[in-house]
């Protein structure tokens, strides 16, 4: 059976202050979705929100897998139910090896039973997959030693995403701008390695400003949030549109909502030059 | 082997009941001395120990300069140490044993307990098992006493090399180095002596264990290492503490002269249990062109005063101290590192990590220092503290004094909480919020660990995903 998201009337605040003002969204397990939208719309707020970062605040609505609220579930229980964020900015933890890292959170992630210290899975099994992962990946199986992206360049660390995304196999992926900050080679390797990885399985929801990881993972729907709501759903040409003509049409078409917009800016600007 | 020592049940306790303490009964002593510190009680040791007459006049010497010298108001907390509160002395069987089966038998299930005959079959040349206040249990691998190698308990070294011993002994740390010098040298008992004759380089770790084992002990054991021109050593020790109600004073000397084109390396994990006060005075004295290297692991303790020191006396000496404190509830942590540069051409390095949380204190307090004309000398501070909770405390106290001008010194300092971010991204994992900063911390002592035998670097790992167990939720 397909296993369904369904984000229901989410309000998210930070600081206090509300960010995202009602999201409805559902996506089924074999999907892709395209989520698309201006700086500061609240796409990667949706990520965090629904990762369950603890300063992203959940004032209102419903976040659902297959029926389970996950609003009051820590993150570990989210990722053990099939959700998986691919970071915009993954974080750096010296001295803990990649492989020794994705062993323990593999063992976790397939076994959701699994308490601490009960036995992870079994190291030749594991080796074996994770080599194979990465040789499909294109990276030198030494990174499997090396610090969880201790001085790893910018695509090194796209990669290293791509690679625990790969290994955890989620339900529900949510990739958030991970072709920004990468060479055209760079977002190659990845999308195609994306590609290759979703299937009936998977379904993929894709942040992005740019087309070319839309280009090897073409979605059913494309969303485009503007000041904290989702404004518009449409197909793949929709994206294609919007990345030819920017989101003045789509704030043409919404002016209350992109009057809030601009409200938010320039409060924003005044808190910065205060 | 006898079929009793290593039951099943014992082994699977394994490293996780240290914390908890256990200790055998303890009126199998064949000497113990009464409560408190005078000449009485010191020429008493001597006599017990068949001492010449030298160290009786060495030790009553120690007594009248600690008696003069103030308890030290810096560092950490000593005002509820009470010396007059503590037994200086306890031998707890005759002699010395030759082998393992010959080790009475309660004293063996303490060290099964501790792993030890595991860890001497896998890797164990010399076992130097220091029970209360004597060394109980000793075996030296044979070609290393063909190669002219001494690895014996330090009264043994004063009995059987005599020249040898009083030729270094008290050379490096005099008795009026300091108030807790002055007492282990009037109190002493018990540590390891090591020489290597020249050019013999020791390619595995020599190894020692210790246990605090009797309530309102003191443990005052003296170490010497003379690792003579070419030669080279790694020693190994480690100690842990079953846990009592009232306080209990360890205060090592350790001894260390690196001679011309040697290497020494002294690694040492201690997680003495949460009532010791643990002031140890430890240096060693590095010559041309050798490597003398510090490691120095403490994670237990009610307070922790060390601060390993290497003099690096003529060009070409390096050094280096690699240390990492863990400061739980109730303890403080206050070690870091000296380096003094008596030469041109000298090296020096150290690193410094600690971790704090559950309102523990962890200081690092470190000298790096250069005398004149010590020109070209380079040395490196690096000191890291990561901080767990907002209860815990970190501090830095880093003193140079330089009275050169052609030379390099350079101090980073950090300090870091686990990271919200770092938590949430291994948690999006799947890891639970236990086992995310467990690994973080882990990591963050990760540079420590990987220098340590394979055995230590187990242990260390275990003993800190125990200490961090309960401590976030």
């Amino acid at each position: 059976m397909n296993s369904l998201l369904k984000i229901d009337n989410l309000h998210v605040s930070v600081n206090g202050k509300p960010i995202l003002k009602g999201v409805n969204l559902e996506v089924r397990q074999g999907e892709t979705h395209a989520l698309m939208g201006p700086n500061g719309s609240g796409k990667s707020t949706l990520a965090y929100a629904l990762m369950g970062h603890p300063r992203y605040e959940i004032t209102d609505g419903r976040i659902e897998i297959d029926g389970v609220d996950l609003v009051a579930l820590e993150p570990d229980a989210r990722a053990r139910l099939g959700l998986f964020l691919a970071f915009q900015y993954p974080v750096t933890i010296p001295g803990v090896k990649v492989a020794d890292f994705l062993r323990h959170a593999v063992s976790n992630v397939r076994n959701p039973d699994r308490k601490e210290g009960e036995g992870l899975i079994p190291m030749r099994e594991f080796r074996k997959e994770l080599k194979a992962r990465m040789e499909a990946l294109g990276m030198d199986v030494e990174f499997a030693r090396r610090y969880l992206n201790d001085g790893f360049s910018g695509g090194e660390k796209k990669r290293m995403e791509i690679l625990q995304l790969a290994m955890l196999r989620p339900k529900f992926a949510i990739l958030d701008e991970t072709d920004s900050g990468l060479d055209s080679d760079a977002v190659r390797v990845v999308s195609e390695g994306l590609a290759r990885l979703a299937g009936p399985e998977m379904a993929v929801v894709i942040i992005t400003h740019h087309e070319r990881l839309l280009e090897f993972n073409r979605p059913q729907s494309t969303h485009v949030m503007l000041a904290g709501r989702i404004v518009e759903n449409g197909d793949a040409t929709l994206a294609h549109e919007l990345h030819d003509q920017g989101y003045a049409g789509v704030r043409t078409r919404h002016p209350a909502i992109a009057a809030e917009e601009t409200v938010e800016k320039t409060e924003e600007a005044l808190v910065a030059k205060a | 082997m006898a079929t009793d020592l290593t039951p099943p049940a014992e082994a699977e306790v394994g490293v996780g009941d240290y914390q908890f303490g256990f200790h055998d009964p303890t009126d199998k002593y064949v000497f113990k001395s009464r409560k408190g510190l005078d000449r009485d009680i010191v020429s008493q040791i001597s006599e017990m120990k068949s001492e010449p007459d030298w160290m009786r006049q060495f030790r009553l010497e120690a007594l009248d300069i600690f008696f003069k010298k103030p308890t030290p108001t810096w560092g950490g907390d000593l005002s509820h140490l009470n010396y007059q509160d503590i037994f200086y002395y306890v031998k707890a069987a005759a002699g010395q044993e030759k082998n393992w089966d010959d080790v009475p038998a309660d004293i063996r299930k303490t060290y099964d307990r501790l792993g030890i005959p595991e860890a001497e079959k896998k890797y164990l040349a010399g076992v130097k098992a220091q029970y209360e206040s004597e060394v109980v249990y000793g075996s030296l691998q044979e070609d290393l006493s063909r190669q002219g190698v001494i690895f014996t308990d330090t009264d043994s070294a004063m009995r059987d090399h005599p020249e040898l011993f009083r030729e270094y002994f008290g050379t490096v740390i005099p008795p009026a180095d300091n108030k807790f010098a002055a007492l282990n040298s009037a109190v002493w008992s018990g540590g390891s002596f090591i020489y290597v004759p020249k050019g013999v380089k020791i390619d595995f770790p020599l190894q020692a264990y210790f246990r605090i084992n009797s309530e309102n002990m003191g443990q005052f054991e003296r170490t010497l290492i003379i690792v003579d021109e070419g030669a080279s050593v790694h020693y190994v020790e480690g100690c842990t503490a079953p846990t009592y109600s009232s306080e209990s004073l360890h205060s090592a000397v350790v001894e260390i002269i690196v001679k011309r084109n040697a290497r020494c390396r002294y690694t040492t994990i201690q997680n003495w249990s949460n009532n010791v006060y643990n002031l140890v005075t430890k240096r060693a004295m590095a010559y041309g062109d050798s490597l003398m290297e510090w490691v120095d692991g403490n994670l237990g303790s009610r307070l922790t005063m060390k601060y390993p020191a290497i003099y690096l006396m003529e060009p070409g000496a390096r050094g280096e101290t690699l240390s990492i404190a863990f400061a739980g509830k109730g303890q403080h942590q206050d070690a870091g590192a000296k380096m003094v540069h008596c030469a041109p051409n000298t090296y020096s390095r150290i690193i410094s990590k600690s971790i704090s949380k559950a309102g523990g204190r962890a200081s690092y307090r470190g000298l790096a220092k250069v005398v004149p004309g010590a020109h070209h000398c380079k040395s490196n501070v690096v000191c890291d503290a990561l901080i767990l909770d907002s209860n815990s405390r970190s501090d830095t106290y880093p003193y140079i004094e330089i009275d050169e001008d052609d030379v390099t010194i350079e101090h980073e300092a950090s300090v870091s909480k686990i990271g919200e971010e770092q938590l949430f991204y291994l948690m999006s994992r799947g890891l639970s919020e236990a086992e995310a900063s467990a690994m973080i911390v882990t990591g963050f002592i990760e540079p420590l660990v990987k220098e340590l035998p394979m055995e230590y670097a187990v242990e260390m790992n275990r003993l800190i995903e125990l200490q961090m167990e309960g401590s976030v939720g």
